[in-house]
């Protein structure tokens, strides 16, 4: 994870931002959008959450809940919410309406209690397994300004990368094809591999895919739905 | 900085201070304009008198604002197409979710800045005399006595691709000091201009050789970052491009100092 302070805002504001920000119990204002970076992966509904310094909805190296599984093999963020909300967490659902298509950005405003003082995102990127871009506990800065975070694609480790269209349920094989992602990927792919046995979160490898829409052994178009980190990134305003 | 101050029945200094040209049109504004320059007899001054502050230059020269900006090739095998490097007010030359502009097509697909330097919005501009190798760095000087000038923009093109370049726009250095100096590793952009099929004859570089810039837009037409090389040694039989070609993030780095 890369992350920048974009850019220093007014010295008078920086001053009283800190004299206002001088006990880091308070309460925030942030102004967030979310910008899908690649122009072949769609994200699904987006979950975006400031909580405790103690949560996380993931963590590299660890094994996924099955609330983090539901989001990463099929798009589905009601368990993660409800596990968020439980835990007082303040949460922003689906900022696009839907996907969030290549290229496309999704802005929002998060009030933060004044416990919750990380950022955690997660959406699943289509077409893909068990893929998606997450930002794991990102400490908001409590001085006014503009700061810029990018975030990489992880591998949940919770269900072979097959590349072949299947389900979207936990423990359904196979990439999830809603609607638009039904006329961009390829079909009768006869796998490209039936192992995961790194079942713990990770970097994701990237895809494969192959050239041929009809047959091969993926579904996904390499030329167009592989990708390079970082696949998102997100521009917050701390007022 | 000129300061002046009005004082009461006093009259020192008087003539020396007249003396100034500058003063002309300050004294103007006070009602003082009987008093000229080389004129010894006592200036009609019956209750007050103004008193003023010169600095020793009274031309004020023309601020010059400098900066030295360093561009370093990380790949293992794509050269980078002339870097273009511009001084600008607060503006971007791209973004992700935007289509590219016609200059910036032509620098992506074709790695041609010429139309990329000459954009209206540039205040200050200058491109390295040739293509940055593999691990290789060029260092390009601008200066400017524009104030306006605040912004920087560096961008050049992964020749051996389709549409693929990388660079930093409208970026803010008005904070930055003489001698300061800001560094980033960047990634790589694609100008979604030009599907991605690493056709032969598509791609500008010592790769292919073939054809840069063509005004047909047959991608997504809209930028984004760049999803990598495929090459036909990882399953895109069509390509030109061999493995060798592959790159990934960041594939350059970026300093800039502000000389003066």
């Amino acid at each position: 994870m890369k992350v920048f302070k974009q850019s220093p805002i007014k010295s008078t504001l920086s001053v009283l931002a800190l004299a206002l920000a001088s006990s880091t119990t308070m309460a925030q204002e942030l102004s967030v959008t979310v910008t899908n970076l690649t122009q072949g992966l769609h994200f699904t509904p987006v979950i975006t959450a400031a909580h405790t310094s103690d949560s996380n909805i993931f963590m590299a190296g660890e094994i996924a809940s099955a609330e983090l599984q539901a989001m990463a093999e099929g798009g589905d963020i009601s368990g993660l919410s409800s596990v968020l909300t439980n835990a007082d967490a303040d949460v922003n659902e689906n900022p696009a309406a839907g996907l969030l298509a290549p290229a496309m950005s999704a802005s929002f405003t998060l009030m933060t209690d004044a416990a919750n003082t990380h950022l955690s995102v997660a959406a699943m990127v289509l077409p893909s397994n068990d893929g998606f871009a997450g930002l794991d506990s990102w400490e908001i800065p409590t001085e006014a300004g503009t700061y810029t975070v990018f975030l990489n694609a992880y591998d949940a480790g919770t269900e072979a990368n097959d590349e072949v269209r299947g389900g979207g349920a936990p423990g359904v094989a196979g990439m999830p094809v809603p609607p638009p992602l039904e006329d961009l990927i390829g079909m009768n792919g006869t796998g490209i591999t039936d192992m995961e046995s790194n079942t713990k979160v990770h970097i994701h490898r990237g895809s494969l895919g192959d050239s041929d829409l009809e047959a091969g052994t993926s579904d996904i178009n390499n030329s167009v739905q592989r990708w390079l980190n970082p696949v998102a990134k997100l521009t917050i305003t701390v007022q | 900085m000129l300061t002046f101050k009005t004082q009461k029945n006093t009259v020192k200094n008087r003539t020396k201070k007249f003396s100034q040209p500058l003063l002309i049109a300050s004294l103007l504004t006070l009602g003082l304009a009987a008093c000229g320059d080389n004129d010894n007899k006592t200036p009609v001054i019956t209750e007050e008198e103004v008193v003023v502050t010169v600095p020793d230059v009274t031309v004020v020269p023309v601020m010059e604002y400098g900066y030295s900006v360093t561009v370093t090739n990380l790949t293992y095998a794509q050269p980078l197409s002339p870097v273009a490097l511009t001084l600008h007010g607060d503006a971007k030359m791209w973004e992700v979710g935007q289509k590219a502009s016609i200059a910036l097509e032509n620098l992506a697909e074709g790695g041609d800045n010429l139309a990329f330097l000459a954009l209206t919005s540039n205040i200050a501009t200058i491109s390295s005399e040739g293509a940055v190798p593999p691990g290789a760095s060029v260092t390009l000087d601008i200066t400017t006595t524009d104030a306006m000038a605040t912004y920087f923009t560096v961008a050049t093109m992964l020749v051996n691709t389709n549409d693929a370049f990388s660079g930093l726009t409208g970026v803010d250095i008005s904070t930055l000091a003489i001698d300061q100096e800001k560094s980033w590793n960047l990634n790589v952009y694609d100008a979604g201009t030009e599907l991605n099929n690493e056709a032969a004859g598509t791609i500008p570089g010592p790769a292919d050789g073939g054809v840069g810039f063509d005004a047909a837009r047959n991608d997504i037409d809209l930028v984004g970052y760049h999803s990598g090389i495929v090459s036909k040694d990882d399953g895109l039989s069509s390509s030109v491009l061999t493995q060798a070609h592959r790159f990934d993030n960041p594939a350059v780095k970026l300093t800039i100092t502000r000389t003066k």
